[in-house]
């Protein structure tokens, strides 16, 4: 068994297709300056017109993102150093135009394979795709198309080029194994948008195989067998087959209910960031939105986004639910995210800092333009709007006394809002999760942040590799402040969901069911997996679980507990 | 010849996209345009040597212009580093 670079999850048999460039012999001969400059002219028009064309199949199947890599090839083909540089050679040492280009290409493709930058060296492989579709132009020699493949194979190569894995005949490639890459190379994320599996970094996979060689591999883990056993083959075949059947069976859950087999519904919602994230939500079946974070309305941008322009998105996303409820966060800024404009300043803790509701209530103007658009959309449906970073029922008063100004504007000025918006806060610092049974008198709903919550509770930053240990789901402090705040709403019949990171990991979800809570939001992907869990659980378990949770004194007995079944 | 410094304001430096962009605009003049950073230059037409300069967050860049439009060329160029691009 070899072992490479897990670069696309998936399961491949079938046989290979080894793809090995024929290894260029660039001739070197006298030539004359005119001669040489009309046909390196000539291949870079023909090339062009290639990549042209490349660029529109790929945007029509696979979208603008994966079509700007054709847009970057012929800003390369037609880049005037490469040009000025071959031309400069051409006349010097009176060569050919191949002999000269290949000498300058090499140049820039070292210069780039020489970066630290991660990005800029991956750059070598665009400029080599590049020069060698200029090369093998103006050898009059065809580069392997993977275009029209005769029949289901898997690619071996020492590493596939953009303009290959683009224009590759889909439906007939079941993996890739390549020699060289890591998992944020261009073959590896190429995989991973088409969904094929892939594993790269296998160092010597092209000479350990043939054409026509049976190959089974894994892309999770990263292994691969060369013409394996008949036992083998019965093991990647099941492993596929369980692959196959979870994926079946969670698509099997959509439409069934987030509930117990005794009969506890928990809401199952989905966290996004922009109205585009509703088409995966959708797909997954998501209840609600439990988090809609608005702070990519304002980042990469120059100014603060208008009114209209944030009611145009928050009644996009509003509208696109159909009537399932919506929680939008107010912005969220500070802490690792910054706005140029909103000049914050450096700050020795910005998680500490100047963030989220703290600057909302020192610039109320910017904080009431978010509000007006956020009561505005509200008329489209259902509506809840969530306060981060809340640390005392002073920031909580505060907060509602701007709101009730923002509605009495709307109201002087007959801009219509629904009546019924619920307000509730993150509770994501420990002193709100110690205040929460009175925060609860306050408010509709509460929503724990677990990421923050865990960092500001542990007194950890998760950044710090050498303390990242303690940044630990299992924490029994952190644990009993989640369960101190679920069992303070419940107190208030108040709603109380979770929207950070641990919502939706397997071991601790019948915890939280346990504990009471309402409503588990996550990312889209997740959705379907945890209503799996949700619908094998009994909810009297759980709360025998939490009884048992609370015994205990260490992390580590904690995670013994959760995963004992 | 004229010349002004500005500085690069994209968080992920001066790579990918805004290169592009920058590349797109300079060549659309007729004027040489010039990068430099301690005393590495670049064509500012050339997405090449663009990235090879490897630019990151808050580098200060001296852009130099030749020709009949050089005026009008740093002015836009000026534009796009300060407005990070438009990206």
């Amino acid at each position: 068994m070899l072992k490479g670079n897990s670069a696309s999850p998936g399961i491949a048999l079938g046989s290979a297709l080894l793809i090995v460039e024929e290894e260029l012999v660039i001739p070197q001969y006298i030539s004359t300056f005119e001669l040489e400059e009309a046909r390196l002219g000539q291949a870079i028009e023909k090339c062009k017109h290639e990549l042209t064309i490349l660029k529109e199949k790929t945007l029509a199947n696979l979208g603008e993102d994966k079509a700007q890599i054709f847009e970057a090839h012929i800003m390369i083909l037609q880049d005037p150093e490469l040009l000025k540089k071959t031309l400069k050679k051409i006349k010097a040492e009176s060569v050919n135009a191949e002999f000269a280009l290949d000498a300058v290409s090499r140049q820039f493709i070292s210069m780039f394979e020489a970066m630290d930058d991660a990005y800029l060296k991956e750059r070598a492989a665009d400029i080599k795709d590049v020069t060698s579709r200029l090369l093998y132009t103006l050898l009059k020699k065809t580069k392997i198309s993977l275009e029209n493949l005769s029949g289901p194979v898997i690619l071996v190569a020492k590493d596939l080029t953009p303009s290959q894995t683009a224009s590759m005949d889909r439906k007939n490639v079941l993996g890739f194994l390549t020699d060289i890459g890591g998992k944020t190379s261009h073959t590896a994320i190429m995989a991973r948008t088409l969904e094929i599996p892939a594993i790269v970094g296998l160092h010597n996979i092209t000479s350990s195989v043939k054409s026509g060689d049976l190959i089974a591999f894994d892309g999770e883990t990263g292994t691969v067998a060369i013409n394996p056993s008949e036992e083998e083959i019965k093991t990647f075949q099941k492993k596929h087959e369980q692959n196959l059947e979870y994926k079946k069976e969670l698509h099997a859950l959509v439409g069934l209910k987030s509930e117990t087999v005794d009969g506890i519904h928990i809401e199952l919602a989905g966290n996004i960031g922009t109205p585009a994230d509703l088409e995966a939500f959708d797909r997954n079946d998501g209840e609600a939105i439990g988090l809609y974070r608005t702070e990519f309305l304002f980042m990469d941008r120059t100014s603060m986004p208008t009114e209209d322009e944030q009611f145009h998105s928050y009644a996009a996303v509003i509208k696109g639910l159909k009537g399932k409820s919506c929680i939008i966060r107010t912005l969220d800024i500070g802490g690792d995210k910054k706005l140029d404009y909103l000049h914050i300043g450096e700050e020795a803790n910005p998680f500490l800092g100047y963030r989220a509701i703290r600057i909302c209530l020192r610039e109320p103007e910017m904080f009431k333009t978010q509000l007006r658009a956020l009561y505005r959309a509200s008329v489209h449906g259902p509506l809840s709007i969530m306060f981060p970073m809340i640390s005392s029922l002073e920031e909580t008063l505060a907060v509602k006394k701007i709101v009730a100004e923002v509605k009495d504007e709307l109201r002087s000025k007959n801009i219509s809002f629904a009546d019924d918006v619920k307000l509730g806060i993150m509770i994501e610092i420990p002193a709100a999760a110690v205040m929460s049974d009175i925060l609860a008198d306050h408010v509709d709903f509460f929503s724990i942040g677990t990421n923050d919550l865990t960092q500001y509770t542990c007194a950890v930053d998760r950044m710090n590799e050498k303390i990242e240990h303690l940044y630990n789901p299992y924490n029994p402090g952190l644990l009993r402040l989640i369960h101190l705040t679920i069992k303070n709403a419940r107190a208030k019949n108040k709603m109380v969901g979770i929207c950070g990171s641990m919502a939706h990991q397997k071991d601790l979800v019948p915890l939280f069911v346990g504990m009471g809570v309402s409503e588990l939001s996550m990312s889209a992907m997740h959705i379907l997996p945890t209503r799996k869990i949700i619908r094998s659980l009994k909810h009297s378990e759980c709360k025998n679980l939490v009884d048992e949770f609370l015994k205990l004194g260490t992390a580590d007995e904690i995670k013994t507990l959760l995963n004992q079944k | 010849m004229q010349t002004t410094t500005v500085k690069v304001l994209n968080d992920e430096g001066l790579h990918a996209r805004p290169a592009g962009v920058l590349v797109k605009t300079a060549s659309s003049f007729t004027a040489e345009i010039e990068l430099s950073v301690d005393g590495d230059t670049a064509n500012a037409k050339s997405i090449m040597s663009v990235m090879g300069l490897g630019l990151t967050k808050d580098t200060e860049v001296v852009i130099t212009a030749n020709g009949s439009d050089a005026e009008a060329a740093l002015k836009e160029i000026t534009n796009l580093f300060n407005n990070k691009f438009h990206l």
